[in-house]
């Protein structure tokens, strides 16, 4: 049972904690991990009531909930995503699945989306390396995960259970072109998310670098030379002929500047130059 | 129980420990987590000696080992001064401020620490944990999470309501208390109260008994080895 912060502020935790007391005894760590089951963390008060209710010290209660890492002491969200940061799910890159959440979700390992939907969690090798690298959404283990299924995993787990198809008819890669001098805007000796990226010149603030965007469509990865600060407005140039990859509308999501370029087999499309947000038109 | 410490038999009642069967016969074993009138926890090592003989020797911390019927102990053979040096340079690598650590480095010839100082204000010894408990039973402090994240603290964080404002605590923590001022930046040693002399004693063997009654503590004897160490 999921309760939402109000209820739990309203809720008196004596009858709950005596629940768990009856049906569990003198046992703390069952009784902890009930009462974790029910609030979805141990709040302050419900230890402090469990403590007198046993007849020891609220140290000795607090010494055994923080030694293990199960027990959180803060609220967790309703879904929780652990990413296995093991050694066999390192090496296949479960760091990038780490980020890519923490893109997402715009939170770091640990924390909890302040919606309380998401806690995004890493773990130390969950057991299945085998078919790693691997990610657990609210007990269901997801196998060989892909940075660019993150986003259709948290879609999908707000809207019931996270399915993980193999291949998403919504990604796929695509080529572009300077609408100006026509140059491919490819870089094949490149690669992000396994596919040739799209590298152009940018310019922000006072910064002059490449960077170098994933061409699936439906991925936001990108890799630059400077960091750019989320909602950074930046100016895309054509590594070719210099030319400003403008185009003629701004973004129905934030109303920035969005970047045009043309689609080698026909169409166009716009991207918004704002650092952080996902605004892009397709059209082909 | 008949038991032989450094070559001298010594019949020690059951249920007591090396430790205390060892400062019965006026044997120095230096200690830091242990003290008169709190249990025994054999957290720091500081106390390791060597029992059994031969291929069975293996080193226990005396003060937490009872004695046992025809046990053989060493207290300072080779082996366990070395490793008690070793073990108080990484005690004064995580606390080198604290004058009890340092105190105990000048006295066992401590004379360098190969560890990177951390500057912890904290060694573990959960003495006050235990004197919170055990003698102020108010069991306002403990031992929080784990690992490398673990610390002394109070639940949450918070003052206590369980806390007696003693002042036990922080009487009985080696690395609060008497802070040592003397450290030396070089090697995060003071050894201010270090002394040159020569050896006071001829040889240093195992079961030697040196005519001041100390066992390598005076330091002098194990100076030049522990250059060496
Ligand atoms: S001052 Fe408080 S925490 Fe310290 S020993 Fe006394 S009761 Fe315990
Ligand atoms: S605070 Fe002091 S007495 Fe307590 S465990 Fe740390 S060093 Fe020992
Ligand atoms: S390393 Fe990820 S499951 Fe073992
Ligand atoms: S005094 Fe024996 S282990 Fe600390």
């Amino acid at each position: 049972m999921y309760l939402s912060k109000g209820q739990i502020e309203h809720e008196s935790y004596d009858s709950i904690v005596d629940e768990c007391i009856e049906k569990h005894g003198e046992f703390l760590i069952a009784i902890l991990q009930d009462i974790q089951k029910r609030y979805n963390y141990i709040p302050e008060d419900a230890m402090r009531k469990l403590a007198k209710k046993l007849g020891i010290t609220l140290r000795d209660v607090y010494g055994v909930a923080s030694f293990y890492k199960a027990f959180s002491f803060t609220p967790k969200g309703k879904h929780v995503v652990t990413t296995c940061t093991g050694t066999a799910c390192h090496v296949r890159g479960s760091s990038k699945i780490v980020d890519a959440f923490s893109n997402e979700l715009g939170i770091k390992p640990g924390e909890t989306t302040k919606d309380l939907m998401f806690t995004h969690e890493t773990a130390a090798c969950l057991g299945c390396c085998a078919i790693g690298p691997v990610v657990v959404v609210d007990g269901d283990y997801l196998p060989k995960v892909k940075t660019t299924a993150i986003r259709k995993i948290i879609d999908g787990t707000k809207r019931g259970a996270a399915i993980l198809e193999e291949e998403d008819q919504r990604i796929f890669p695509i080529q572009v072109v300077c609408p100006q001098c026509n140059h491919s805007l490819m870089k094949p000796e490149h690669l992000v998310d396994n596919y040739p990226c799209i590298h152009v010149t940018i310019s922000f603030k006072r910064k002059h670098g490449w960077l170098r965007l994933s061409s699936l469509y439906g991925s936001f990865n990108i890799e630059s030379e400077h960091d750019i600060p989320v909602d950074t407005e930046v100016n895309f140039f054509c590594p070719h002929c210099h030319a400003e990859l403008v185009g003629s509308s701004t973004c129905p999501e934030c109303s920035a500047p969005m970047i045009l370029m043309l689609v080698t087999n026909g169409g166009n499309i716009q991207i918004c130059s704002r650092r952080g947000c996902k605004g892009h038109i397709l059209d082909i | 129980m008949n038991i032989k410490i450094d070559g001298i038999r010594v019949d020690i009642p059951e249920g007591f420990t090396l430790l205390e069967a060892a400062k019965f016969l006026g044997i120095e074993i230096p200690t830091l987590c242990w003290h008169e009138g709190l249990s025994a926890w054999g957290g720091c090592r500081l106390c390791v000696v060597e029992i059994g003989e031969g291929e069975r020797k293996k080193m226990v911390t005396s003060c937490t080992y009872p004695v046992e019927e025809g046990i053989v102990v060493h207290t300072a053979s080779e082996k366990v001064v070395k490793s008690r040096k070793m073990i108080l340079e990484l005690l004064i690598a995580q606390c080198p401020t604290s004058r009890t650590l340092q105190d105990l480095a000048s006295k066992m010839g401590v004379i360098q620490v190969r560890f990177d100082p951390k500057w912890e204000n904290c060694i573990y010894c959960g003495l006050c944990v235990r004197i919170c408990n055990e003698q102020m039973m108010a069991r306002a402090i403990g031992f929080v999470n784990r690992g490398n994240k673990l610390e002394i603290s109070t639940p949450f964080d918070k003052n206590s309501e369980d806390c007696r404002k003693c002042g036990g605590c922080i009487y009985i923590c080696p690395a609060c208390t008497l802070r040592c001022q003397g450290i030396n930046q070089d090697n995060v040693l003071c050894n201010a109260c270090y002394n040159s002399l020569q050896p006071t004693c001829i040889s240093n063997e195992d079961n030697y008994n040196c005519w001041m009654g100390l066992k390598n503590e005076c330091g002098t004897c194990s100076k030049e080895e522990s250059k060496n160490i």
